[in-house]
């Protein structure tokens, strides 16, 4: 990160966490910031704005369905951009937030190679030497930092044809439905993951917690990171006194 | 645009059966645009922004008779000047009359994702519908003859009509009625293909013209705009007009199939996330919280 965009995630972090709060119950760990969630949530309503909008004028059996939703066809193509770049700014924000933790490891390669073992349940508890995100986390958030750069290097020539010519909106179209495509099947993933198949993990974007149980078993390194305690060990200790309390 | 003297056979971004097609027995119809006998007089221009009440605007002085450098969304018709050297030297200006070709296979049509935005009629004139215009301006990147201009103003796109009006109430374009050489004439198709067929013979056989020939080009279906050109073989001479016009497959092949295909295997993730969720059910965090058991008091 160059030393201004060190400042940019600085000063943003610091106006957004003086006017909020989280509170950590017993029992609980703090997972994501005050800072971390409004910069989320900020970008999650940008996106399901732009992905409206976008598909409304994506194809014409969705013409007639999605554009009364913002006011006619010409309001849906006069918001879409705007809409657009207000998730690429927020989002930007969030990449510099994340940097650190989303970098990709030699573990994420081992976590990709028992991919299967996650899909199908197999294993009660994660592998221990996943730390805050695991590679599947690490995955979608580059693949969208990939879409949304190709959405914004092929979205400004679409909103400006005059400027760039014929050909390069032609080949920014196919690019641009490229980009949306890839962007709404991870959506779809995201927010399964992150609500039915995970109980437990939409609270920490919400109030910003999780439970110690949902961090041994979800991320056993970073469990041990922040209380300096053995993930398996209190995971073994929970299950012989047959209840959830942490020891 | 009087939908109500002509049926539209065609429409933009539309989802199933068009009201209009096949309702009426209609002729196509055709502007046959003889370059040979243009005089570059620009009545043809005049005409059609007074026909179409458009504001007059500055036009652009660059070294050359032409009006100005392209069409403009509220000047549609416009004499592109070409000067030309032929082959033993000597010096003859190439005239051609630009404006939409009226495409049987239009590009601004297939590439327009409003509905009913860009219309074509049973005739074979294609229209812009502006109420319906989102201003997306993707039929500019989708015309091979870089004829659709966008208003910034009022964020529409407009070019030539055709003059669909005149010609839903049995008249002909404003520049045909206007023009002193008859090199512009107005009938069906069959019948300004067959004049023109007859007319660049007449350039080859005896005014020395040996590659005279129609502009009439396959790559778009054919055009209901047609030119008897000199040089059939170097169309770019005037003033760039494509030998073979494509339509990009962005707004073919792309849009017809892929997209809707590449949307609905996207779209499989959800049964994908909701069959996974019935047959493998939530990762809990460990160990479970205890179920709660029967009361061990009876009440």
């Amino acid at each position: 990160m160059t030393p201004q965009a060190a400042r940019i995630d600085r000063a943003a972090r610091r106006t957004v966490t003086a006017h909020g709060q989280t509170i950590v119950h017993e029992n609980e760990l703090l997972r994501h910031p005050v800072y971390t969630r409004v910069v989320h949530w900020s970008y999650a309503i940008f996106f399901v704005l732009a992905l409206l909008s976008g598909f409304a004028i994506y194809s014409p059996w969705l013409f007639h369905g999605l554009t009364p939703l913002f006011g006619g066809g010409p309001m849906t193509r006069l918001l879409h951009p705007w809409f657009s770049l207000g998730f690429v700014v927020a989002f930007a924000l969030q990449i510099l937030n994340w940097l650190a933790p989303m970098t990709w490891t030699s573990d994420d390669r081992r976590w990709l190679k028992g991919l299967k073992t996650y899909v199908t349940n197999a294993e009660p508890l994660e592998p221990e030497y996943v730390g805050f995100f695991n590679a599947g986390q690490k995955v979608y958030f580059w693949a969208i930092v990939v879409s949304a750069a190709l959405f914004l290097i092929t979205g400004i020539p679409m909103w400006f044809p005059a400027t760039f010519g014929r050909l390069i909106v032609a080949i920014s179209y196919v690019l641009h439905d490229v980009a949306a495509l890839l962007m709404l099947a991870g959506f779809i993933i995201h927010i399964y993951e992150g609500t039915a198949q995970q109980p437990g993990t939409f609270q920490a974007m919400t109030r910003g917690t999780v439970e110690k149980r949902w961090a041994w078993t979800h991320h056993p390194a970073w469990y041990r990171a922040v209380t300096g305690r053995d993930p398996r060990g209190d995971y073994e200790r929970a299950l012989q006194r047959g209840n959830n309390r942490a020891p | 645009m009087p939908t109500g003297t002509l049926q539209i056979r065609l429409s933009s971004g539309h989802v199933g059966s068009t009201p209009g097609a096949g309702v009426q027995r209609e002729e196509e119809v055709c502007k046959y645009i003889d370059v040979t006998t243009c005089i570059g007089c620009k009545a043809c221009e005049v005409a059609c922004v007074e026909w179409n009440d458009m504001p007059f605007q500055q036009t652009t002085f660059d070294n050359t008779y032409q009006t100005m450098p392209s069409t403009a969304w509220n000047y549609w018709n416009l004499i592109k000047f070409n000067e030309h050297t032929r082959d033993d030297g000597t010096f003859t200006w190439l005239m051609r009359k630009d404006q939409c070709m009226h495409c049987e296979d239009p590009g601004c049509l297939r590439a327009c994702p409003a509905d009913g935005a860009i219309v074509q009629y049973t005739n074979g004139i294609v229209d812009f519908q502006q109420e319906n215009c989102i201003g997306c301006q993707y039929c500019v990147s989708g015309c091979p003859f870089d004829i659709p201009k966008f208003n910034s103003s009022t964020k529409k796109v407009y070019k030539c009509t055709l003059c669909s009006d005149r010609v839903g109430q049995g008249l002909e374009p404003a520049c045909i009625k206007s023009c002193p050489t008859g090199c512009l004439k107005f009938g069906t198709k069959a019948d300004m293909r067959a004049l023109a067929d007859k007319r660049a013979q007449q350039l080859r056989e005896h005014s020395g013209f040996p590659n005279a020939g129609v502009y009439d080009p396959p790559t778009v279906g054919g055009t209901h705009v047609i030119y008897v050109l000199h040089d059939i073989t170097k169309p770019e001479l005037y003033g760039g007009l494509p030998s073979s016009p494509q339509i990009p497959v962005t707004y073919t092949a792309w849009k017809r199939f892929a997209k809707p295909i590449g949307l609905l295997l996207t779209l499989f993730a959800a049964p994908v996330a909701f069959f996974h969720y019935v047959m493998e059910g939530p990762k809990e965090p460990q160990p479970p919280l205890p179920k709660p058991g029967p009361p061990s008091v009876p009440q």
